[in-house]
């Protein structure tokens, strides 16, 4: 007795639409079935979990969490697009925020409003280059880009870890393993900041999606992107280079990474700490597909999963569950989203222990001989 | 229930009435009836799209019919996967093999198989199938270092050891060299002569009014008639096909000679085995002037690939003037700059080479001309105008009579006619000073590849270099004016269109030394 996949002969528009949706209900489901398993009221339990969504205050939260998300996982769609597999924004984020705080934390004193401008283009730079490694590695030495890109985390952890401890370290600071506060002009202003803190790191995100999404349906580059990652061999008779697509994906994902690293260093947490991310690098991986690889869905989904992250910290604080069901929520909902889609692509066959069942077999299968 | 149905003695062996298949709005197969005795050639016969695949796919269970009947010497079956038509007894043997190159033959050949077998065993059973069938293989070998023809083998072996009574073989000669079809056929006679039926997809017309005893004829999804090919001429067979006369493919020798401009110039062309399975290429050195086709000849896997590969800059070469297009080295440049100078290429594999699979054709159109199309298919920045491109799709389209079930269809959906003929035309729309063919009509119905050939030929008569790959000899005496042959990764020169024939080019196919023919020739007479 086994199970085995068989490709569908067409996939349904209505459920590829659909499963984004489907995924959620199930996630709420199983989410759900945990709470009480926990021994909590299933509906009180959900209901703290989304309730961030009904307070003004919460929903400039929802913001702030959303934004990183929207701007890696951007960049990310752009890898997953060529077939090429980028797991290191998390280390492209830090060291996004890290080249970025290099002027405020050197020149504290030093007021402009060029600071800012200054600060986004160097955390860009930061991330592309911090980015470009696997790919160079990858051509060089024909290493494989996942390892290279994941282990490249820790080193960015470990990075900013000895900064803040060690030559960055505050010196009125108690000691403290932090950086000193940055001054006015080294923090990303607020959208509203009467009704709540979101900054404008979150209108970086939506234009950021905007320009990719033009760029991946309109343009030769998106294109190429598009044909790198369907089938290389076509890509190279079109005379284009696999090798420079690497370096390409690899940098835009940094430089958009690296944006949202100082951004949110610079507008969330005005000065750099030994750890700057909840994991966003690692959770963007999860908007990115949630989002189908396409911008504008990106952004859908980076909201989603800022909820995951605000629902976490609410069912903390009121039912003093553990902060990890956050975690628990986006491994569901990754788990849901892939087995929608792959169950879009192929249906389940059980296969019997003896030879397969006679006769009574549905339309649709895989030639065998192929 | 199977042996109940095989004790039955019933002459037809299977009997098809009123089968029907429905993809979208597109009727694939609309009410086919058809009946194979025991013991006959059946010849299945149709251009492409005419529905040859899906019928065949449904009697082999691979597609479930929408309506009709199957019968199986006499009683009605329901045939719902490849694992019971083999059951019943029907083998097939499709077009594309799918063998593991790394694997040995009598390896491939087990995993076919649903028993768990010895190695040992399949591989003594191969031996004897392959001796008493006349089809020489030796169950060792790596099928990586094995000729088509010879995986062709496998496969037919590995049919036979299921024990079948029908046969279904898809298109069996396109792949082969003339002596290759030569042993194939004798090898079917002998089938015929145990009583075993053939249903044998074809579309050499030739064979089929050598080798078959009846022929069915489909056409846009309908039976258009059953026939005795014996009695019909191969005109009279591509009539019934098309539904039309079929266009002769006219050729007149080119005017000028060795005055005529070069437009590609090959000298010493090497190159190292990029891989385990691939071949080095050694000294070739090749000279296609405006206005003429040359064609080069050779048995599958001696190089054409790799020379392909280098020629059109997807492989780069050591030294620049290894290749000249229109007086340029551009032996370090790559594809697109070699496009810029005029040339074009159609690579052997549509889909995953020539093609993306999963785009639509407008998006496949752009894959290779955005560079030498650049002012007309690109605004500023990088932007693409999908309107012209759509447009310059739909030229090629209607330029060569691409059939299709949509406006815009993804490149996987065509037939494989259908999408050589777009992306063949999608060259030809350049208008190119020099194409490069490889495999023009590989697996393309008669109708499709004479249309495909004429384009070839009017194109260098319009004062274009034609350099044309190609392992169908016929093709290759239809339209070129010099045949040279590739072996072993070395090239003959080539010879002009009236010194050669087919028995020197056969020797050269089979590794003889350039000139060795003279000799004999000259011992002969």
């Amino acid at each position: 007795m086994r199970l085995e996949l068989v490709k569908r002969p067409q996939r349904s528009m209505l459920f590829s639409a659909l499963s984004p949706f489907i995924a959620f209900v199930l996630t709420a489901a199983a989410g759900a079935i945990m709470f009480a398993l926990l021994g909590y009221n299933p509906v009180k339990a959900l209901g703290t979990y989304i309730s961030p969504l009904t307070e003004v205050w919460q929903l400039h939260e929802l913001a702030i969490k959303a934004a990183p998300l929207i701007l890696i996982a951007v960049g990310l769609s752009v890898c997953y697009r060529a077939n090429i597999w980028n797991i290191g924004a998390e280390g492209q984020f830090i060291i996004g925020g890290v080249v970025g705080s290099i002027v405020p934390v050197l020149y504290p004193t030093y007021e402009s409003w060029l600071l800012l401008p200054l600060m986004m283009v160097m955390g860009m730079i930061g991330g592309a280059a911090y980015a470009s490694i696997p790919p160079l590695l990858k051509v060089r030495f024909n290493t494989n880009e996942i390892l290279t890109s994941l282990m490249l985390v820790y080193i960015a952890e470990n990075v900013l870890d000895w900064l803040v401890r060690g030559p960055w370290r505050d010196p009125n600071g108690y000691n403290f393993p932090q950086t000193a506060q940055f001054n006015d002009y080294a923090i990303l202003p607020a959208i509203a900041s009467s009704s709540g803190r979101a900054h404008i790191g979150f209108i970086f995100a939506l234009v950021a999606a905007v320009l990719m999404w033009f760029l991946m349906k309109r343009m030769l580059k998106g294109f190429e992107v598009r044909v790198m990652g369907a089938s290389p061999r076509a890509g190279r008779f079109a005379g284009f280079s696999h090798g420079k697509m690497v370096f390409f994906a690899f940098m835009v994902s940094g430089a958009l990474t690296g944006l949202a690293g100082i951004s949110e260093v610079s507008g969330t947490i005005n000065q750099l700490q030994p750890v700057i991310s909840p994991g966003y690098g690692f959770t963007a991986i999860i908007v990115a597909f949630l989002g189908r690889l396409n911008p504008l869905g990106i952004v859908a989904a980076g909201l989603v999963l800022a909820l995951t992250y605000l629902g976490g910290e609410a069912v903390q604080t009121a039912l003093g569950l553990s902060d990890k069901v956050a975690r628990v929520f986006q491994g569901m909902l990754l788990f849901f989203v892939l087995g929608c889609d792959t169950l879009i692509h192929y249906r389940i066959r059980l296969i019997g222990a003896k030879a397969e069942p006679a006769a009574a077999q549905p339309a649709a299968r895989l030639e065998e001989a192929h | 229930m199977v042996d109940d149905t095989r004790s039955i003695p019933h002459a037809d062996l299977l009997e098809v009435r009123g089968l029907t298949k429905v993809f979208g709005q597109l009727k694939a197969c609309d009410r086919i009836d058809l009946t194979i005795a025991k013991g006959e050639i059946h010849a299945l016969l149709g251009e492409n799209g005419a529905g040859k695949s899906t019928l065949v796919k449904m009697l082999f269970g691979s597609l479930e019919p929408a309506a009709g009947e199957i019968r199986w010497k006499g009683k009605p079956v329901r045939i719902a996967s490849p694992g019971e038509a083999r059951r019943l007894g029907i083998g097939m043997v499709f077009q594309h093999f799918s063998l593991f190159e790394a694997l040995t033959a009598a390896e491939n050949i087990a995993l076919s198989l649903d028993r768990d077998t010895p190695i040992g065993d399949i591989a003594q059973r191969a031996r004897q199938v392959s001796a008493a069938y006349g089809l020489p293989l030796d169950p060792g070998a790596l099928v990586g270092d094995l000729s088509v023809g010879e995986r062709q083998r496998i496969e037919i072996i590995r049919c036979l050891l299921q024990e079948p009574e029908l046969i279904i073989l898809d298109e069996p000669t396109s792949v082969l060299t003339p002596q290759e079809a030569d042993k194939l056929f004798e090898t079917l006679e002998r089938l015929r002569g145990e009583g075993k039926s053939i249903l044998y997809i074809s579309h050499r017309l030739e064979e089929v009014k050598r080798m078959c005893d009846r022929a069915t004829v489909l056409r846009h999804g309908k039976v258009v008639g059953h026939c005795d090919p014996r009695g019909e001429t191969a005109a009279s067979l591509a009539r019934m096909m098309v539904g039309t006369e079929v266009l002769q493919v006219v050729r007149q020798a080119p005017e000028g000679g060795a005055t005529r401009e070069p437009v590609l110039e090959i000298r010493g062309l090497t190159r190292r085995p990029a891989g385990p399975f691939s071949v080095p290429l050694r000294g070739i050195s090749l000279t296609v002037r405006a206005g003429e086709v040359i064609g080069v000849a050779g048995v599958a896997g001696n190089g054409q690939g790799e020379f392909f590969e280098a020629v059109s800059g997807e492989a780069l070469q050591d030294d620049a003037g290894m290749v000249r297009i229109r007086g340029k080295d551009v032996g370090r440049t790559g594809i697109s700059a070699r496009r810029l100078l005029g040339a074009a290429f159609v690579p052997e594999e549509r889909l995953g080479h020539g093609a993306v699979p999963t785009m639509t054709l407008s998006d496949n159109l752009l894959l290779s001309r955005y560079r030498t199309d650049a002012k007309a298919f690109l605004a500023a920045a990088g932007v693409v105008r999908s309107g012209v491109v759509a447009a310059a799709s739909k030229r090629v389209v209607e330029a060569m009579d691409v059939r299709k079930s949509a406006e815009n269809p993804e490149a996987a959906a065509l037939s494989g006619g259908n999408l050589q003929k777009f992306i063949i035309g999608r060259e030809l729309d350049r208008q190119p000073a020099l194409m490069i063919v490889n495999q023009p009509t590989w697996g393309v119905d008669a109708g499709a590849a004479a249309r495909i050939r004429q384009a070839l030929i009017d194109l260098a008569r319009a004062g274009s270099a034609v350099l044309v790959i190609s392992q169908d000899l016929d093709e290759l005496f239809e339209i070129s004016d010099a045949i040279a042959v590739m072996h072993d990764g070395t090239m003959s020169p080539p010879l002009p269109r009236a010194e050669a024939t087919y028995e020197k080019v056969g020797l050269l196919m089979g590794g003889a030394e350039p000139g060795h023919f003279e000799h004999a020739h000259a011992g002969a007479a």
